[in-house]
């Protein structure tokens, strides 16, 4: 009997790695950028190309940048909990309008509405490659001094935002306050 | 007869469309050597969109980005590791094909050669085991030795 027991084992060992393996979400890449400041940039505005929306706005407070196109469909699905995330005013959303069309992108907004402060309009994709955008939407939050603090790659729901995002947030503000 | 040849043109026609589907791009460079390190870039760059391609066999958009980028760097005179700190600084170690020896990447690194090694001493102790099995050394009898013959013979 003892003698199955090494191969058993190992198989078990093996199963569980591999189980392990399995359960871990692929897409989900660590962003190396999270503690390291927001890249600079400087783009024209989605909604008036002679304004401009750079890093130096977002930092001096805690604010929410936010990847989105309207060619990228979870984009819809996150664009709720964005609109209520802005209502509720925790922290200002801006908006990253990655590889877009801004007629399709400006119509998008009147549609469904705008939780962003500004969007900046990266038609290219420079910013966005920077920033390490690979899949679209991706949240980050950046902190006073415009240090990347968490980055959320997918949409964002109701109960990420409660359970990933507010905590780092409150942190943030009882350790500056 | 027919069949062959319909397994034939499926053949031929699958060819056909995956040739098409290869990405083309026209790129200039200045001489040969930078077209070639600009090859083994995009080989060795993996593409994050679809996981289990390089930037160079990739048709994602993102891959498109990217080659464009590594294509900007070769011709303003960057060298191969500023491109590849490039890549790294902005997706991480999971951009390459070829990750770097870190604590983190031991296991990956060091999983095959542990596995390797262990199985080729297991293989010896087995070896060796079944070497000094009395059971498998014990010369035929007479009768065994007949019953070999006959088969051998059978032919």
């Amino acid at each position: 009997m003892s003698r199955y027991l090494l191969p058993l084992g190992v198989f078990i060992a093996l199963v569980v790695l591999l189980g392990v393996g399995l359960s871990l979400n692929p897409r989900l890449v660590p962003s190396p950028l999270v503690g390291k400041p927001l890249p600079d940039f400087t783009l024209a505005t989605l909604r008036s190309p002679d304004k401009s929306l750079a890093r130096k706005d977002l930092t001096g407070k805690i604010s929410l940048l936010n990847a989105w196109a309207t060619w990228c469909v979870e984009c819809r699905r996150e664009h709720p909990v964005l609109l209520a995330i802005a209502a509720e005013g925790k922290v200002p959303v801006y908006g990253l309008n990655y590889k877009d069309q801004r007629p399709a992108a400006l119509q998008w907004l009147q549609r469904l509405g705008d939780p962003y402060i500004a969007s900046a309009f990266d038609g290219d994709g420079r910013v966005g490659l920077d920033l390490g955008v690979y899949g679209l939407p991706e949240t980050f939050l950046v902190d006073e001094q415009g240090m990347i603090v968490y980055k959320h790659i997918g949409p964002i729901s109701r109960e990420i935002w409660e359970s990933d995002f507010v905590p780092v947030i409150e942190g943030l503000r009882s350790g500056s306050g | 007869m027919n069949i062959l040849r319909a397994i034939t043109a499926g053949v031929l026609l699958a060819l056909a469309v995956s040739a098409a589907a290869i990405v083309f791009e026209q790129r200039e460079f200045a001489d040969a050597e930078q077209l070639q390190r600009y090859k083994t870039l995009i080989a060795e760059l993996r593409c994050l969109v679809c996981q289990n391609q390089n930037i160079a066999d990739s048709d994602a958009d993102l891959a498109a980005d990217l080659r464009r980028e590594v294509h900007r760097m070769i011709l303003e005179g960057n060298s191969d590791d500023t491109i590849i700190d490039f890549m790294v600084t902005r997706y991480g170690d999971f951009v390459l094909y070829r990750p770097p020896l870190k604590a983190k990447t031991v296991l990956l690194w060091g999983a095959p050669f542990v596995l390797g090694i262990g199985g080729v001493i297991l293989l010896l102790v087995q070896l060796r085991r079944r070497h000094s099995d009395p059971a498998t050394t014990t010369p035929l009898d007479a009768e065994q030795r007949a019953r070999l013959r006959s088969l051998l013979d059978a032919d």
